[in-house]
């Protein structure tokens, strides 16, 4: 007898394909044919009164008075408002300002999905200059000549989209280090992070929000006036630096100890190592537990409501009581919640991006 | 079992030549356990040591010593004419002149094999990148791996993972090596070819010291041999004597059983 290589052959049809993904996961047995049904009915009974109300009985033209007659949803109200939506009550006259941030911020997502483009050092740079473009286009500047817009006028989802990049973009350093603090060897820097972060994680952000913008004045010395945006911004980065930091210390306890001896015996120094072994490896482990993080952020920040800001929610219940368009709640919350929707998704899409980019086979 | 034909220690030419290990009365406790009891050894350049012995005896906690893997208490380890202190920077420095090969390879699993190997010399001995692949890739083929420069170590076997560990160590061109049971995760197939790459290195004059339960290897290669049982060290003599006439019965006890299974 002598060993025969059996050639490789297809699959049966019936097993595979689209015919057989339906046999198998929506027909057979018989109790997936009862859920496929009971589903079916769920989803039905759910979507059929949504589509009544926001598509087949809805009014999409733009006169406000049938607004209280019509059945269905008004889209009236948002096809007036929604630059509100977007920008507050940013002056009328500079809501094309907002417009160049998000164009730069756009562009660059753009030039960094083309290949070429996308690990130069020009367009690292121009990443790094993006957050001072977008503050200068939306806030202005007296010494570069272009009018200040006081963030008191800021609102709406712009306001929404400041504070969550801002928190992301600072915590996010800011908790690596929080976390490298807290598994170091060294007794008084690993105390003062633990101190650090069960003191912010054991408050509710509303608190911390209260505290930025009613206590803290009260140690500055009189007179000294802390921009209430800014108040917020530092209240939201370090509630979440301390959340975003123990995340990532459950990347660095997921590595194996020889990744770090094997670091050690190369002669590498404690920077080198955490930099080029540890880190990223540990926040690859942790992209989603981490954009999970990112996308509370970007919710809570409706939060910041309470200490006066008027961000997107706050634009629904400011929009709501305007006398023409008294009411329409429904319409102002479908409407916040798809763009809520839209950029969380987004995120979590970018997320299961990264991870797929980064899987080295492990 | 035939012996093969070993040159006694006394013939070679190893006494003239300089100690760059030495280890003189080293204690180390974990805790209060006692883990390695009055560690005399001294190795000179260019010997083969092979060390073994039951696990828990101690053996791979006395090679990660070395390169400070591991703490000791009490007594002197002096490497390449450097006493081991707290000193982080001659610890550094030291590890540079001491490569290190793991039972579990412990390659960097997000790096590609050829960033595995160059990233030591690059930023630990600031070599410019150019030099450092020309010097990885000459390494990577003496064992064996050069086309696989670009792949992910989860994209080899347990044998070429193995191989590229000891070339990453060798890239940064110590004058030691250290091995701890460098074949003990592999399966039989691949332990072959691990091994044959020690033994070049060893052919070459390489300081080695190396943890293995692989007795053949140890025959061929060592110059002298280490036999270690709770804590201390039990036998320690040239290679012939060790196999041909241990004087401890625990040594003879332990070669009978792992000779004759």
């Amino acid at each position: 007898m002598s060993f025969q290589v059996i050639e490789d052959r297809h699959p049966p049809v019936t097993k595979t394909g689209v015919l057989g993904w339906i046999r198998s996961n929506l027909l057979f047995p018989w109790y997936n044919f009862v859920l496929t049904l009971v589903s079916s009915w769920i989803i039905w009974s759910i979507g059929k009164p949504f589509i009544q109300w926001a598509v087949i009985d809805a009014y999409f033209g733009t006169k406000s008075e049938v607004c209280s007659t019509t059945s269905g949803a008004c889209w009236a109200f948002i096809r007036d408002m929604w630059p509100v939506f977007m920008v507050g009550v940013y002056p009328e006259d500079l809501r094309w300002r907002p417009l160049i941030g998000l164009v730069i911020v756009l562009a660059l997502v753009a030039l960094t999905c083309i290949k070429q483009f996308r690990s130069t050092r020009w367009l690292r740079f121009l990443w790094l200059l993006s957050p001072v473009a977008v503050f200068l286009s939306i806030g202005g500047s007296e010494t570069l000549g272009i009018e200040v817009v006081s963030t008191d006028y800021w609102g709406g989802l712009m306001l929404t989209l400041v504070l969550s990049a801002v928190a992301m973009i600072f915590a996010f350093p800011l908790s690596v280090l929080l976390a490298l603090g807290r598994t170091s060897n060294l007794p008084v820097i690993r105390a003062t992070c633990v101190a650090w972060i069960e003191l912010i994680r054991g408050v509710p952000l509303i608190t911390i929000l209260f505290m930025a913008s009613v206590v803290l004045p009260l140690f500055l010395p009189a007179g000294t006036e802390l921009d209430k945006v800014l108040r917020a911004m530092v209240g939201i980065t370090m509630f979440f630096s301390a959340y975003l930091a123990e995340n990532i210390r459950g990347g660095l306890q997921g590595l194996e100890a020889g990744q770090y001896e094997a670091a050690d015996a190369l002669g590498m120094s404690y920077w080198q190592k955490t930099l080029l072994i540890i880190l990223p490896q540990a926040l690859r482990i942790v992209i989603p537990p981490m954009v999970n993080n990112f996308i509370g952020i970007l919710k809570d920040t409706s939060l910041v409501g309470i200490v006066g800001l008027v961000d997107l929610l706050q634009i629904a219940f400011a929009t709501t009581s305007s006398p023409e368009w008294f009411g329409l709640l429904e319409e102002a919350y479908v409407f916040i919640a798809f763009w809520y929707w839209v950029l969380c998704y987004s995120l979590s899409r970018y997320s299961q991006h990264l991870e797929n980019k980064m899987d080295t086979g492990r | 079992m035939s012996m093969p034909e070993v040159k006694p220690l006394e013939e070679r030419p190893l006494d003239k030549r300089p100690v760059v290990i030495e280890m003189k009365g080293l204690n180390k406790w974990y805790d209060k356990f006692h883990v390695l009891k009055d560690i005399d050894i001294q190795v000179r350049q260019g010997e083969k040591v092979v060390i073994c012995g039951p696990s828990g005896s101690g053996k791979s906690t006395m090679i990660r010593t070395i390169n400070r893997l591991e703490e000791h208490q009490t007594g002197h380890l002096i490497v390449d004419g450097t006493e081991m202190t707290d000193d982080v920077k001659n610890i550094e420095l030291i590890r540079r002149e001491v490569g290190m090969v793991f039972q579990q390879f412990n390659l960097f699993p997000h790096l590609s094999i050829l960033d595995n190997v160059t990233i030591a010399p690059i930023w630990v001995r600031k070599m410019p990148r150019k030099q450092a692949e020309e010097i990885a890739m000459t390494y990577l083929e003496r064992v064996g791996i050069s086309e696989q420069a670009r792949k992910f170590p989860g994209q080899l076997s347990g044998g070429q993972q193995q191989r590229v560990a000891i070339a990453r160590a060798l890239t940064m061109q110590p004058k030691i090596m250290l091995f701890d049971e460098p074949t003990s995760a592999l399966d039989p197939e691949m332990i072959k070819e691990v091994l044959d790459v020690m033994r070049e290195l060893a052919d070459q004059g390489m300081t080695m010291m190396c943890v293995t339960h692989e007795m053949g290897f140890a025959r061929e290669v060592a110059d002298t041999m280490v036999f270690m049982d709770q804590g201390q060290i039990v036998e320690y003599a040239g290679c012939n004597d060790f196999f041909n006439n241990p004087r401890e019965e625990r040594c003879k006890a332990f070669l009978d059983q792992i000779l004759n299974h």
